[in-house]
C-alpha cells in the first residue's frame, strides 16, 4: 500500500490515519446506540489514541544524533506546522481557554492575541536565523554565538525554569483527563499520563515527537471543531458558527443588561466550591483598560518568541525558507482552534442563560435545575453549583457557578450531543496535553544532555552514550514533573502564563540581539540572561507576597519588567566590554543569509 | 556597499514593515478598544470583539506568509537563496 520514502508518503499516511480515526468515532457512536456505557466509551477513546501514539513513537526509534535531536531536519513545512500547533496548544488551550473567555471576556482575549501575535516575532526575528545556524537546542545557539560555557549554561538554566514551570501543568492535565476517562485516582492517573508521554518520545526523540504530534494535532482539532459545529447547528445558531454568531453575541449582551451583574456578598460566596466562578463580566464589551490588555498581550507575544520548545520545532525543517513558511502554517493550524474557542464560549453561555432556549436554566426554579441529569453529573464532578442566595426560589444569573473546564467538557452534554462526543473531547484534551508535555520534556532533556553533558562535561562522548544520557534525563525530568504535578499546587493556567514570563525575562533579548545586533557579546548576554531572570522572579515573589507592583505590571506580566532589565543590562554590559571578535562577527553575517552551510555541522 | 550589506539593509526594511503591521494589530488598535467596539465589524460582531476573536489572529497568519514570500524574493534577488526545493 505504501511504497518508497516515508517522508514522500506523509500525506497518504496521515490521510489514512485521519480516515481511520473518523471511522473509529463512527464505530463508537454505533456502539453507543447499541448500549455501550459512557465509561467504556471514554476508556476506548483514550486507550485507542494513546496506543496509536505509542506505536508511532516505537516506529520512529532512532540511534542517530541528528534524528534524535532535530528529526533529521527533513520535516516538510505543513507537517511541521501541525506538529508545532500540537506542541503549542496545551491542555490549557484545549480545556481552559473557552472557559477563560466565557468568564472574563475581553480581558482574557489578550491571551488569544498574544499567543498568536508572538508567531510574527518568531517568523521575522528568530526562527529562520536559528535554523540557518544549525543548532540542536536553543542554548546551543546562545553558547556558540556568544561563546563560553557560562553563557551556554545560563541559557540552560532559563530554559529549564520556564519549561519546567510549564510541564508540571501539562502532566497535571494529562492526569486529570486520564483520571476522569479511566476512572482511577488522580495520584495514579498522573503516572499513567506520564508513561503515555514518555512512550512517544523515549525511543525516537524529536523524530518520535514530531510524528506523534502530527497525529495528536489531527485528533485534537477534530475533537475541538466537531462539537462546536454540531452544537451551533443543533441550536440553530448557524451552520458555520465563526461567521454567524453575531445575533447570539448581541443576545447575550441583551440578557446581561436584563439580568444585571449582581454582586454576591462574601458570606454567600463562601458556600461556593473552590475553583468555580459565576458570570460577572460582559461577554463582548470592552471590560479591561487598554494597558491591562496590551501588557498581557505583549508579555505573551515576547514569551512565545522565547519558549525553547516552540523554537526547536523550526530546527527540524529542511531549509531556512521552509522554516519561515512553517511558522505561517503553525499559526494557521493554531488559528483554527483559537478562533473557535470564543464561538464555543458564546454558544455555551447562551445555551445556559437564555430562558427562551430549552437548555437555559436561568429563571427556572432552583429545584427544577437541581433535578436535571447533566446538572447532577457536573455538580458531582465539582464543576457546577447553584444556590438560592436571595431565597426567591428562582435561579438568578449571580446564583449559578461553573468551573472553567466545564465550558469545553460539559457543553456537548448540555446541548444534548451523544456521549461519544464527550469521549472524543477527552481524547482531544489528552492529545493536547501530551503533545505539549512531550515537547517540553524533550526541550529540557535535550538541553541538559546536549549542552551540559556533551558540550561542557564530556565533549568526547560517543553518540550512543549521548543518546543514553538523553533518554535517562527524559525519564528523570518526566518523573520529577509528575511528582510535582501530583502535589497539585498550582492551577493549570496560572503556571502556563508564568512560563512565558520566565522565558521572555531571560531569553528574549539574548536571542534577538544575537542575530540583530553584532555588537552584543558574551558578557552582555550573560548579564542579560542572569539579571533578566532574577529580576523577573524577584518581581513575581514581591507581588505574590503582597507587594503593590508598579506600572500596572501584575504577576501575570512580570516578564515585561524582567525583559526590560535584561535589555538594559545586555546593552550596557556589552558596550562596556570588548566587541565580539572578527570570527564571531563573521558568523553573525553568515547567519543572516540563507544560502551556504550552516554554522554548526550536521553532526555536532 | 557589498552585496551582503545591501541584502541586510533590504531585510531590515522588510522587518520594520512587518513589525509595524504587527504592532498596529496586536497593540495599536487596542488603545482604542472601547471606542472601536461601538462600531459594527465584519459579520455583525462588535468591531473590537471581532478583532480579538478572528481579525488580529487572521491578519497575523496572512502577515507571516506575506513576510516569508517577500524575504524569499529578497534572498533570490541577491542570489542568497538556498538550492533545492521544498
Amino acid at each position: 500500500m505504501i511504497k518508497g520514502n516515508f517522508i514522500d508518503n506523509l500525506p497518504k499516511v496521515y490521510g489514512i490515519y485521519t480516515g481511520g480515526f473518523l471511522a473509529f468515532i463512527i464505530i463508537m457512536s454505533i456502539a453507543e446506540q447499541m448500549g455501550m456505557t459512557a465509561k467504556t466509551i471514554g476508556i476506548c477513546f483514550v486507550a485507542f489514541t494513546v496506543a496509536i501514539y505509542a506505536i508511532i513513537g516505537y516506529l520512529s526509534r532512532t540511534a542517530q544524533a541528528d534524528a534524535y535531536y532535530v528529526a533529521g531536519r527533513q520535516v516538510p513545512t505543513v507537517f511541521n506546522g501541525m506538529a508545532t500547533a500540537a506542541d503549542w496548544m496545551s491542555g490549557a488551550s484545549f480545556v481552559a481557554m473557552a472557559g477563560g473567555i466565557y468568564f472574563k471576556g475581553y480581558g482574557y482575549m489578550a491571551l488569544l492575541v498574544g499567543w498568536t501575535g508572538g508567531y510574527v516575532l518568531v517568523a521575522s526575528l528568530l526562527a529562520p536565523y536559528l535554523r540557518k545556524f544549525g543548532c540542536y537546542t536553543v542554548p546551543d545557539f546562545i553558547g556558540t554565538r556568544y561563546g563560553g560555557n557560562l553563557s551556554r549554561f545560563m541559557a540552560v538554566v532559563v530554559l529549564t525554569v520556564a519549561s519546567f514551570t510549564y510541564v508540571t501543568a501539562q502532566i497535571n492535565a494529562t492526569g486529570t483527563i486520564a483520571s476522569v476517562a479511566l476512572d482511577i485516582p488522580f495520584q495514579y492517573a498522573v503516572y499513567v499520563g506520564l508513561i503515555s508521554i514518555l512512550l512517544c518520545s523515549m525511543l525516537g526523540g524529536m523524530r518520535g515527537v514530531t510524528w506523534t504530534q502530527v497525529a495528536q494535532y489531527i485528533v485534537l482539532i477534530i475533537a475541538y471543531l466537531l462539537p462546536v459545529f454540531w452544537i451551533s447547528n443543533k441550536m440553530g445558531a448557524g451552520f458555520f458558527p465563526h461567521f454567524m454568531l453575531a445575533d447570539e453575541v448581541s443576545r447575550i449582551a441583551e440578557l446581561e443588561a436584563q439580568f444585571g451583574f449582581v454582586k454576591n456578598s462574601a458570606e454567600n460566596l463562601k458556600e461556593v466550591p473552590k475553583g468555580l466562578a459565576g458570570i460577572t463580566k460582559a461577554h463582548s464589551a470592552v471590560n479591561a483598560t487598554p494597558w491591562a490588555f496590551i501588557s498581557l498581550a505583549l508579555a505573551m507575544m515576547m514569551g512565545t518568541a522565547s519558549l525553547p520548545h516552540v523554537m526547536m520545532r523550526y530546527f527540524t525543517t529542511p531549509s531556512v525558507k521552509a522554516a519561515r513558511k512553517s511558522v505561517g502554517w503553525s499559526l494557521f493550524f493554531i488559528f483554527l482552534l483559537y478562533s473557535s474557542a470564543p464561538m464555543l464560549a458564546t454558544l455555551s453561555k447562551l445555551s445556559l442563560i437564555d430562558p427562551s432556549l430549552p437548555t437555559g436554566i436561568i429563571g427556572k426554579s432552583i429545584a427544577e435545575v437541581q433535578s436535571i441529569d447533566w446538572y447532577q453529573n457536573w455538580n458531582q464532578a465539582n464543576l457546577m453549583f447553584v444556590s438560592d442566595f436571595n431565597g426567591n426560589g428562582t435561579l438568578e444569573l449571580n446564583e449559578f457557578f461553573m468551573g472553567g473546564k466545564a465550558v469545553v467538557l460539559a457543553t456537548p452534554e448540555i446541548a444534548g450531543l451523544p456521549y461519544v462526543i464527550s469521549g472524543l473531547v477527552a481524547a482531544g484534551g489528552m492529545a493536547a496535553a501530551m503533545s505539549t508535555a512531550d515537547g517540553l520534556i524533550l526541550a529540557i532533556a535535550n538541553a541538559i544532555s546536549h549542552d551540559v553533558y556533551y558540550k561542557i562535561i564530556d565533549p568526547k562522548a560517543e553518540t550512543a552514550k549521548r543518546l543514553v544520557v538523553a533518554r535517562v534525563l527524559l525519564v528523570v525530568i518526566g518523573f520529577a514533573g509528575a511528582t510535582i504535578a501530583a502535589l497539585e499546587i498550582q492551577g493549570i493556567l496560572g503556571s502556563v502564563i508564568w512560563a512565558f514570563d520566565f522565558a521572555m525575562s531571560g531569553l528574549f533579548f539574548p536571542l534577538v540581539l544575537g542575530v540583530w545586533w553584532k555588537r552584543a557579546n558574551k558578557e552582555g548576554a550573560i548579564a542579560g540572561m542572569f539579571l533578566g531572570l532574577v529580576s523577573g522572579a524577584a518581581y513575581l515573589v514581591w507581588v505574590r507576597t503582597g507587594g503593590s507592583g508598579f506600572l500596572g505590571i501584575t504577576q501575570l506580566t512580570f516578564g515585561i519588567f524582567g525583559s526590560a532589565v535584561s535589555l538594559v543590562a545586555m546593552v550596557v554590559v556589552s558596550l562596556m566590554t570588548q566587541a565580539p571578535n572578527a570570527a564571531t562577527q563573521k558568523m553573525v553575517d553568515e547567519v543572516r543569509v540563507p544560502a551556504g552551510k550552516s554554522i554548526l555541522g550536521k553532526q555536532h | 556597499m557589498s552585496k551582503q550589506e545591501q541584502h541586510w539593509e533590504k531585510s531590515k526594511g522588510l522587518l520594520i514593515m512587518t513589525l509595524a503591521i504587527w504592532f498596529v494589530f496586536s497593540i495599536g488598535i487596542f488603545l482604542f478598544g472601547a471606542e472601536m467596539n461601538e462600531v459594527t465589524g465584519p459579520f455583525g460582531y462588535p468591531l473590537t470583539y471581532w478583532f480579538t476573536c478572528q481579525g488580529s489572529l487572521g491578519i497575523f497568519v496572512i502577515l507571516i506568509f506575506w513576510f516569508a514570500n517577500r524575504q524569499e524574493k529578497i534572498d533570490e534577488e541577491f542570489g542568497f537563496s538556498e538550492r533545492g526545493d521544498d
